[in-house]
């Protein structure tokens, strides 16, 4: 945590990070609209991306306005992405914990690993078509694999003094769940979790991009139909803001799950 | 206590009660007719649409020159990838103002799924290589860029500091103390790269390609045809396993010559 003391420099490299950026900006800016070395067709310059924000947001952009389509985006990857890392940490503590569960449920798992997300996408279009429940099948497969693996080599990775002691003291149950196996496997739980949530949400971008009625992928779609390269920018830094708030909300749901460990 | 470790033929067994379960259940509903074969084909439906693939062209070209032309691409893209992200993240571990103007702006285009950049892909590179290739490049990219700038980092400050007194050259330092040193961790980021990489290759084949197995699969998609759609997912999830293995032997290899 930065102190009072650290005030100073936190604020000098925040002022810095501004200069870098409104430099970036004018470069960009002089690059593409006054000396034209970069033509408008192939980057857009950034007042025209201010143009192409203000329109989306106003007037709306391929069937919404841009929090609309935000909404529908993280709404439904939250959903796959907790339907999936439910099931998944669930079956893979169990996998961790039993050897019978991992022994049964083991070949299927490795039949299931290896296909990538996104070549889950065509599978669900042939089955549920492009709305919502083909999103859900493709988020679900992408955020499960992860968090399986992890939950699973979480429990495994316990020190064994910790079972020991467990077993003398008797805890056993649920008890045995909750304050030994779970705490245990937490912290590979949550890297787990990251790994899902990043792949749910590249997946659903894909997915969108393939066909969708609504969402950031489908800005993508539509702008790179209509050749409207300034709301292609728009929809990329919308996945990347979406994408990097989404983050943000699972480290701060990392560090209220875990308060023992040290920041 | 943790479970004791089962012995090999019970373990064995309970593997083999697992898959043919979970064959079964599936076998079972594909003859039920809850559905039609078309949507849900039995396994051996989609074993002999394999192999039927293997032989007859379907959207083009065979299983195999779609494969072939998919790891043209996973190539190009991967060695892109590797030929820009070894010597950037050496330069940015050795020299800090590199890494201080690299940095931020690796790091927002860095949450930009790579499949994200398929427009741009599609209206700087067209459909036939290159656009794929920048999607492969951006899957693979963060990867070798980041193991080889945390490699370069983690180098034991004496070898740095012995090079300098020595008097070795910035480019001599670089690539005699920071490159070697940082071997094992950049070999470690070369297979999580290879495995976005080829990831965002299907992905990309998915939506800008007219050759390939992901565009196989779009073409199997329209034709409703779930055998074809799934002799796709198997084809990569093969491929992907075996680059996979190739570079865990290249790992495995550097790792006993250093004797880690």
């Amino acid at each position: 945590m930065p102190g009072p003391a650290d005030a100073r420099p936190a604020l000098a490299t925040a002022v810095a990070t501004l200069a870098a950026l409104a430099a970036v900006v004018l470069a960009w800016h002089l690059f593409t609209a006054v000396w034209g070395v970069i033509s408008a067709a192939r980057f857009p310059p950034p007042l025209e991306v201010g143009a192409a924000l203000r329109q989306i947001v106003v007037e709306g952009y391929s069937n919404g306005r841009l929090h609309e389509h935000v909404l529908r985006s993280v709404g439904l990857v939250t959903m796959g992405f907790v339907l999936a890392s439910s099931v998944g940490v669930a079956l893979g503590l169990a996998m961790g914990a039993s050897r019978t569960v991992e022994a049964l449920v083991n070949p299927v798992f490795l039949l299931l690993r290896p296909i990538p997300p996104l070549a889950w996408i065509p599978l669900a279009i042939v089955w549920l078509g492009l709305g919502n429940g083909a999103k859900l099948m493709v988020i679900f497969f992408a955020a499960f694999v992860p968090s399986v693996i992890n939950s699973y080599s979480g429990v495994r990775q316990i020190e064994k003094p910790v079972f020991e002691a467990a077993a003398m003291l008797g805890v056993r149950g649920w008890r045995y769940w909750r304050e030994v196996l779970i705490p245990g496997a937490l912290p590979s739980i949550f890297t787990g979790l990251r790994l899902s949530l990043q792949a749910s949400w590249t997946t659903l971008v894909a997915a969108e991009l393939v066909g969708a009625v609504a969402g950031l992928g489908q800005i993508l779609n539509q702008a790179a139909q209509d050749i409207y390269p300034a709301m292609i920018v728009v929809g990329m830094a919308s996945v990347a803001a979406c994408g990097w708030a989404m983050t943000l909300g699972l480290g701060w749901l990392e560090r209220a799950a875990m308060p023992w460990k040290p920041r | 206590m943790l479970q004791a470790r089962l012995a090999p033929a019970h373990a064995a067994a309970l593997s083999a009660a697992g898959a043919a379960a979970f064959l079964g259940l599936w076998s079972a509903t594909a003859l039920s007719g809850i559905t039609s074969r078309d949507f849900l084909p039995a396994p051996w439906d989609v074993a002999r649409r394999f192999a039927n693939l293997l032989v007859e062209p379907f959207a083009g070209y065979t299983l195999l020159q779609h494969l072939l032309s998919s790891l043209h691409r996973f190539a190009a893209g991967f060695l892109l990838a590797v030929l820009v992200g070894i010597p950037l993240g050496l330069l940015m571990a050795w020299f800090r103002w590199v890494d201080r103007v690299v940095s931020p702006a690796f790091d927002a285009v860095r949450f930009v799924a790579p499949i994200a950049w398929v427009p741009f892909a599609a209206l700087w590179f067209g459909t036939g290589i290159g656009g794929p290739v920048l999607i492969i490049f951006m899957g693979a990219f963060p990867p070798v860029l980041i193991n080889t700038y945390r490699g370069a980092k983690n180098v034991e400050p004496r070898y740095i500091e012995a090079a300098r007194m020595l008097g070795a050259s910035h480019l001599r330092a670089i690539t005699q103390v920071l490159l070697r040193a940082a071997v094992p961790s950049i070999v470690a980021g070369l297979r999580i790269s290879a495995g976005l990489g080829w990831q965002s290759l299907v992905g990309a084949e998915l939506i800008v390609a007219s050759s390939g197995v992901g565009y196989l699969m779009v073409k199997g998609q329209a034709s409703i045809s779930t055998a074809t759609v799934m002799s796709g997912m198997v084809a990569i999830g093969l491929v992907g396993v075996l680059i996979d293995v190739a570079l865990r032997r290249l790992q495995q290899h550097i790792e006993t010559r250093r004797g880690l």
